[in-house]
């Protein structure tokens, strides 16, 4: 199943809506990078990369980009007053030291229980897990902004992980194009649902145990 | 101030300092001395089949070009890279790997670099990963004389199975990570004076000061050479201490991926 952009964004647009005023927030790579565009109006949000940048703004202009001015997806970015540069062990000082309130993190699979599996396919794909597993491990919040199933259809969300995980118990909500999930200690539970997406479908697509809360918003 | 791609391309023979001199500027305390600024070929002698070679760079970006692009044309084989990532085929550490002159990896990712993932998968090349934090760390030790670090990142995943565990009076069990050297560790810097003082650019910054902490030989490239005084010793983010030789770069050939 491919799914336009229009669907990716109004998924990070939801997501942007978890960070509130003065929050540190590092986006993983990928769909999560999107979220900078979706901040609301007025919110103040350091962003952190984790290869030595804390304040970093928006995309330059085309011919304005600086090649050691990146973020950690290897994109240009911008300074912000205030911002600094540091060494890697500095970024992941940060990041182990819970100075981070938020990470927005790709996934391959989430588990019921908040496991997070995000660094490698077997017998598939093996591209290492970078720096997933000190953000997924230490942030204060992690949210899975991830599509709901898997390209051949199959459920990427799932009473246990099957593939090597990132971390164990870290993710506090899931993100996808059908769904808001909420990682509660009870177990998964169904808080939002995509606009035109009914219950029904979320949970078919879904093979994790989740309940349904008592009203169901929509996104 | 000469500038610097002049100096860069006799360095051996001329130095910053001489073509100040030249110029009826007089650097302050190297005048006439080279300091550790050597040419390319002579910082290629230390390079050989089979070595442990440290890289600075994430994605590429603060990986030396110029190094790189010597090392590659010096034909050495079977190296052991020790860094960040394995960069793009084209960018950073990349064209090493894709050429197959490196025999093993310690690395965060290779997903940036498909070629070195194929190698893998046909047993060419071996890989072994670590959290990226906890690898800046493991060099950052070796760099400063640790025997390792205590780390619960990853302890109940596969990054930490086979791994010691320790735990402590605080009740926490760490993994122990053994700390990282090389024989040889390259970096790239935005400026360096001739005692290899150096300063980084921005996010080229990333895992630079640590790995030319973490050879046993430092070479750096630098954007720009200066006479000694000339840095501000309070902007210095590595000292002249841990770096044995100052190449000047030639800047970088390759594409990046967002141009």
């Amino acid at each position: 199943m491919e799914v336009g952009l229009g669907v990716k964004q109004r998924m990070a647009a939801r997501a942007a809506q978890e960070i509130s005023d003065g929050m540190v927030v590092n986006l993983g790579i990928g769909l999560p990078t999107l979220v900078a565009d979706h901040v609301p109006e007025g919110r103040r949000v350091t962003f952190q990369a984790e290869n030595g940048m804390l304040g970093y703004g928006r995309t330059p202009e085309r011919g304005r980009e600086d090649p050691n001015l990146i973020n950690a997806g290897g994109l240009p970015v911008t300074e912000e007053a205030g911002a600094s540069y540091f060494d890697s062990t500095i970024a992941f000082g940060m990041i182990r030291r819970g100075r981070l309130d938020l990470t927005v993190l790709g996934a391959l699979q989430v588990g019921e229980r908040g496991d997070l599996a995000n660094w490698l396919v077997p017998g598939q794909r093996v591209p290492g897990m970078g720096g997933a597993m000190e953000l997924a491990q230490k942030a204060r919040k992690v949210i899975a902004l991830t599509l709901h199933t898997a390209k051949d259809g199959s459920p990427k969300i799932l009473p246990e992980c099957t593939f090597p995980l990132t971390a164990r118990e870290a993710v506090d909500l899931i993100i996808t194009d059908l769904a808001v999930i909420e990682v509660t200690p009870g177990g998964l539970l169904l808080k939002e649902v995509a606009e035109g997406v009914s219950v029904e479908q979320v949970l078919s697509a879904t093979s994790a145990r989740l309940a349904v809360d008592r009203d169901p918003g929509s996104f | 101030m000469s500038r610097p791609d002049d100096a860069a391309k006799t360095a051996g023979s001329r130095t910053v300092a001489d073509a100040d001199a030249e110029q009826g500027k007089v650097a302050s305390t190297v005048t006439g001395e080279h300091g550790k600024v050597v040419p390319l070929s002579r910082a290629l002698e230390v390079f050989h089949d089979g070595m442990t070679l440290m890289y600075g760079g994430f994605g590429g970006v603060g990986t030396p070009p110029t190094l790189i692009r010597a090392v590659l044309e010096s034909g050495v084989r079977d190296l052991i890279l020790i860094g960040n990532d394995s960069g793009f085929p084209e960018v950073g550490v990349g064209p090493l790997i894709v050429n197959r002159r490196v025999s093993r990896l310690i690395v965060s990712h290779i997903g940036s670099n498909p070629v070195a993932g194929k190698q893998m998968t046909d047993g060419e090349l071996r890989v072994e990963f670590c959290p990226q934090g906890t690898l800046a760390e493991r060099i950052r030790a070796g760099g400063v004389g640790l025997g390792g670090i205590l780390v619960d990142v990853g302890l109940d995943t596969i990054a930490g199975e086979g791994k010691q565990t320790l735990v402590l009076g605080d009740g926490v069990t760490y993994l122990v990570e053994s700390a990282l050297t090389a024989e040889v560790a390259i970096v790239h810097a935005r400026k360096a004076d001739l005692s290899g003082n150096l300063l980084f650019d921005k996010t080229a910054r990333n895992f630079n000061p640590f790995v030319a902490m973490a050879g046993d030989f430092t070479i750096a490239e630098a954007d720009e050479i200066v006479p000694v005084g000339e840095l501000e010793p309070e902007e210095i983010v590595t000292p002249g201490i841990f770096v044995d030789m100052v190449v000047q770069s030639e800047g970088v050939e390759w594409k990046w991926g967002w141009e």
